[in-house]
């Protein structure tokens, strides 16, 4: 086992530091040093989606992501919506449309469908199919999570300014 | 009733009429914020982590097993196999309904993936590179893995069968030596064979279903604190009361000095029921004397728990009038190398395996067999659907066969309510006409069908099925009015993304006349929550539902006690909080009302089979499937999916939905898929990678999931389970959809692009060759 290396990097706004080995992926940075556990391994293999954190603004699988590369970045995850006062349009969504059952992978798609929206502010089903394939659902709860997107979409547009 | 209102601080939601509203769930933001604490994700202080070393060989006598490679690495704790598990727990087996499995391998191995030795280590990458420095010798044995083949041949998977006795439903286990077969469950209804001989018309079909499992995206997870003076266990579980007996077993310890804390589950789907890593991660932390975590890698689900494989031979005589008049079903299970709850399945499900049909010669053979893969347990359906694929093909083929309408000839053997089930017990509740009426008008079945041209053809199937739930089982339940009148429920049903805490909450709202938001449920701790049997097999709603509600009604009754006590006139409209303040002169006490409840239950009678009450409620399920057949290439679309199920009365409709979408979309990835391939006994496709399950495109284009508005007379608020009945039809309505389409029939899942294409192929006279 190799040496630990110090990194500086920003999460969810805030600057901090970490040692991490060189085998250390982003998950067991999050969960080991910050005691962040909304980012989970499950797959370990970047297809389900529900280790996702943005990287720089971008969506990343955070089980195969190394720590190390963090390193200088900004790193977001899903904890960074967790606020006293209100939730994220996208969050309210899916509550108000149930699309979630055990909620292991509801994080990842929180973030997902976060930066859905960025992309695509008003997507239709295929937009939605097409973007959210990384992500999986064993609960299968899709019907649901596609009413979510829409909604978050309008609950967006409505808090816009005009 | 009018003292139990209450008023001001309890929150802004409705109040009244709790069940039957669609409340968002309970969790919700805990879900959604990632707080939600699940096992797998868990540590606790001074915590090693273990990593398992597992068997390469499917059978084999273990010669040695060199740890000391592992043992020398720096950062690792120590070592562990069966000698070291022996000195902490002498006798350590395992099992719901035998106690076959080892806590680490015992002298033999029975399938590849077996765990053989245990490196601990509190840092994982250590315990993992400390594993890969482990090596093993086996004497290899012949080995058996298929189910029908394992009831003769002469390799027997363990030598003696030690049956647990832990369940009502499984006292008659005995003893036995020299067989695979774990269980063989009988029905004798009638005569069968005379009444098969005098038949118009004779069928006879094989089907076969593959090696699925549940894939919980959280994998399974166990830590174990153990002190001399009593064992915690935090453990991803779908039953921590049965847990619970079993750790306490294995210590020959009263139960209370053994608790069972199990956090938010990342699903189950059966796989997180019974007894899994716990055992194991018990004795990792007798011996280390400190707490230690197991957790699975998702590779290492595929050696844990799966579905049953299995064989359905079924036989039936038909009339001249198109009625069934006998009908023999003949089903192998392959359990794999260690019973788990293997034998439960195969009688639960046993008991309907020839269908919703009135038949009055029935004869059913159900055979829990040993082999030597991965062990089979309870899989969203507890073995129902595995029926169902046979006895709804089976069924369709004979209308085709007969050249008569697959609807009518289903409506015409349908089960009648009043009439007696195949076992005896006389159906009531189970609306099997009503779900096939409906199934039938949203798939607008009397309408004209495009059949498609060109190389896509387009057809449409069905199916409808019925299962018995799981009887006698206890539930058992607590409610909790503190004096400032909120309410605590205290009950074991583990919420593992049905819903449940949110339904029995409303359930406590509805009793209690309170908004179902303000009810707390507590985190299941068994030195907290009373006795449930688990949470399977969609008992729980019924169940716990009835000792929920005696629980409520218990504390209101209480209430009312406490306001006749304290001078309140009958009717009066004080607050709670103020009762507990006249009587305890300020805000102190409590109200704690209690529920128990266990059905009637009568055992199916040796011989026969047949009970007059073998079942507590009947759930009945329907699904119809259009899809669209490429001939050039075999890939099937499902295009419309419908599915409909009788829950009785939905306690919140929105969820009982997306239990009914989850779950047939579940089963569309157990149809058109997903499957474990193996060689030899090793599983080629340990990784999702190379496993595909369902995503955003496999969901068709079209489809409705409804219930059907009925009351269960029995159940609490009228209302029955729902985790498992979307699942049953699934598979045969697809492959008589594609029968309807390109006349082929596929009689073994799952129905890919190949095996679809070597079927049109054949039926070409142009077969393909084998692999």
């Amino acid at each position: 086992m190799t040496a630990a290396r110090t990194i500086n990097f920003t999460l969810n706004g805030m600057p901090v530091t970490a040692d991490v080995k060189p085998h250390h992926n982003l998950v067991e940075l999050l969960q080991m040093q910050f005691s962040l556990t909304g980012a989970r391994e499950s797959c370990g293999q970047g297809l389900c989606g529900c280790c996702t954190v943005l990287v720089d603004g971008r969506a990343v699988s955070g089980c195969l992501y190394l720590a190390v590369f963090v390193d200088g970045a900004e790193v977001t995850t899903v904890e960074s919506l967790d606020t006293a006062t209100t939730l994220s349009p996208v969050q309210e969504a899916f509550i108000e449309t149930g699309a979630f059952q055990c909620g292991y992978c509801t994080p990842g798609f929180i973030l997902m469908v976060g930066q859905l929206l960025d992309a695509h502010p008003d997507p239709d089903d295929h937009q939605i199919r097409h973007y959210l394939t990384g992500n999986l659902c064993r609960c299968a709860t899709y019907p649901e999570v596609i009413e979510a997107v829409k909604l978050a979409a309008k609950k967006r547009k409505a808090a816009a300014p005009a | 009733m009018a003292t139990t209102t209450m008023t001001g601080d309890q929150g802004t939601a409705k109040v009244g009429a709790q069940v039957g509203r669609s409340v968002p769930r309970l969790e919700a933001r805990d879900k959604v914020t990632g707080r939600a604490e699940y096992t797998h994700t868990m540590r606790i202080p001074g915590m090693l982590t273990a990593k398992m070393f597992r068997s390469t060989v499917a059978h084999g006598r273990i010669k040695s097993v060199d740890t000391s490679a592992a043992k020398k690495l720096p950062g690792v704790f120590a070592v562990v196999t069966i000698e070291d598990v022996k000195k902490v727990i002498p006798d350590p087996y395992y099992g719901p309904a035998f106690h076959d499995q080892p806590i680490l391998a015992d002298g033999k191995v029975r399938f590849v993936g077996e765990p053989v030795a245990v490196v601990l280590a509190y840092d994982p990458h250590v315990a993992d590179q400390a594993v890969q420095l482990i090596t093993a010798e086996y004497e290899e044995l012949p080995a058996v893995y298929d189910e029908v083949d394992a009831l003769t041949s002469k390799v027997y998977v363990h030598d003696v069968l030690r049956p647990a006795g832990t369940f009502a439903d499984l006292k008659h286990l005995k003893d036995a030596k020299d067989t695979n077969m774990a269980l063989d469950y009988r029905l004798r209804r009638g005569d069968f064979d005379k009444a098969y001989a005098a038949a118009e018309h004779k069928f006879e079909h094989v089907f076969t279903t593959q090696k699925v499992l549940h894939l919980p995206f959280e994998p399974h997870a166990t830590i174990a604190d153990y002190k001399d003076t009593g064992v915690t266990l935090h453990t991803a579980s779908q039953g921590p009361s049965f847990v619970r007996t079993e750790i306490a077993r294995l210590l020959g310890w009263p139960e209370n000095k053994v608790r069972i804390k199990v956090p938010y589950l990342g699903s189950g789907y059966g796989g997180k029921l019974y007894i899994k890593l716990e055992a194991l991660a018990l004795a990792l932390s007798m011996i280390a004397r400190r707490p230690v975590k197991v957790a699975l890698t998702f590779e290492e689900l595929f050696y844990q728990i799966t579905k049953h494989p299995s064989t359905f031979r079924i036989k039936s005589g038909i009339d001249k009038n198109g009625k069934i008049v006998a009908r023999k079903c003949e089903v192998y299970w392959n359990g794999g190398a260690y019973a788990d709850i293997g034998p439960r399945v195969t009688q639960k499900s046993g008991l309907t395996a020839s269908g919703p049909y009135d038949i009055d010669n029935v004869w059913i053979d159900s055979y829990a067999v040993y082999t030597n893969v991965t062990p089979a347990g309870a899989l969203r359906g507890f073995g129902v659907p595995q029926l169902v694929w046979a006895y709804e093909s089976h069924t369709d083929m004979i209308a085709r066969e007969l050249k008569l309408d697959p609807v009518e000839f289903r409506r015409k053997n349908i089960m009648r309510e009043g009439r007696p089930h195949t076992t005896g017990q006389v159906l009531k509740d189970a609306a099997c006409e009503q779900v096939m009426d409906t199934v039938l008008d949203r798939m607008k079945w009397s309408q004209p069908f495009d059949k498609g041209t060109g190389v896509v053809k387009r057809g449409r199937g069905f199916g409808i099925a019925i299962k018995a739930v799981i009887t006698p089982t206890t539930s058992v339940a607590i409610v909790n009015v503190s004096a400032d009148g909120s309410v605590t429920l205290y009950c074991g049903t583990i919420d593992m993304g049905q819903g449940s805490d949110t339904a029995m909450a409303q359930m406590v709202g509805e009793v209690l006349n309170i908004p179902t938001e303000t009810v707390r449920v507590v985190p299941r701790d068994t030195d907290v929550t009373p006795y449930d049997m688990g949470t399977l097999g969609s008992r729980s709603l019924f169940h716990m539902g009835h000792a929920v509600k005696r629980a409520a009604e218990d504390a209101r009754d209480k209430l009312k006690a406490l306001a006749r006590e304290v001078g309140e006139p009958e009717g009066s409209n004080t607050p709670i909080r103020e009762l507990f303040v006249k009587r305890y002169g300020m805000q102190a006490g409590n109200v704690i009302g209690s529920g128990i409840f266990k059905p009637d239950y009568i055992p199916p009678a040796p011989g026969t089979g047949l009970s007059e009450n073998v079942t507590a409620f009947w759930m009945v399920s329907g699904a119809g499937a259009e899809v669209e057949v490429d001939t050039e290439t075999g890939h099937v679309k499902v295009t419309k999916l419908v599915n409909v199920v009788d829950v009785g009365k939905a306690i919140n409709p929105k969820i009982v939905e997306t239990q009914i979408s989850g779950a047939a979309l579940m089963q569309l990835g157990f149809t058109m898929f997903e499957k474990m391939h193996l060689d030899g006994g090793q599983v080629t496709n340990a990784s999702l990678a190379d496993y595909k399950i369902p995503g955003f495109h496999d969901v068709p284009v079209v489809m409705e999931n409804l219930h059907v508005d009925t009351n269960q007379s029995n159940g609490p608020f009228g209302a029955k389970g729902v985790g498992e009945v979307a699942t049953f039809c699934v598979s045969p309505a697809i492959a008589n959809a594609i029968d309807d389409a390109v006349g082929v029939r596929l009689m073994d899942l799952p129905l890919n692009p190949e095996a679809v294409f070597r079927a049109l192929r054949a039926n070409a006279g142009k077969p393909l060759e084998d692999e």
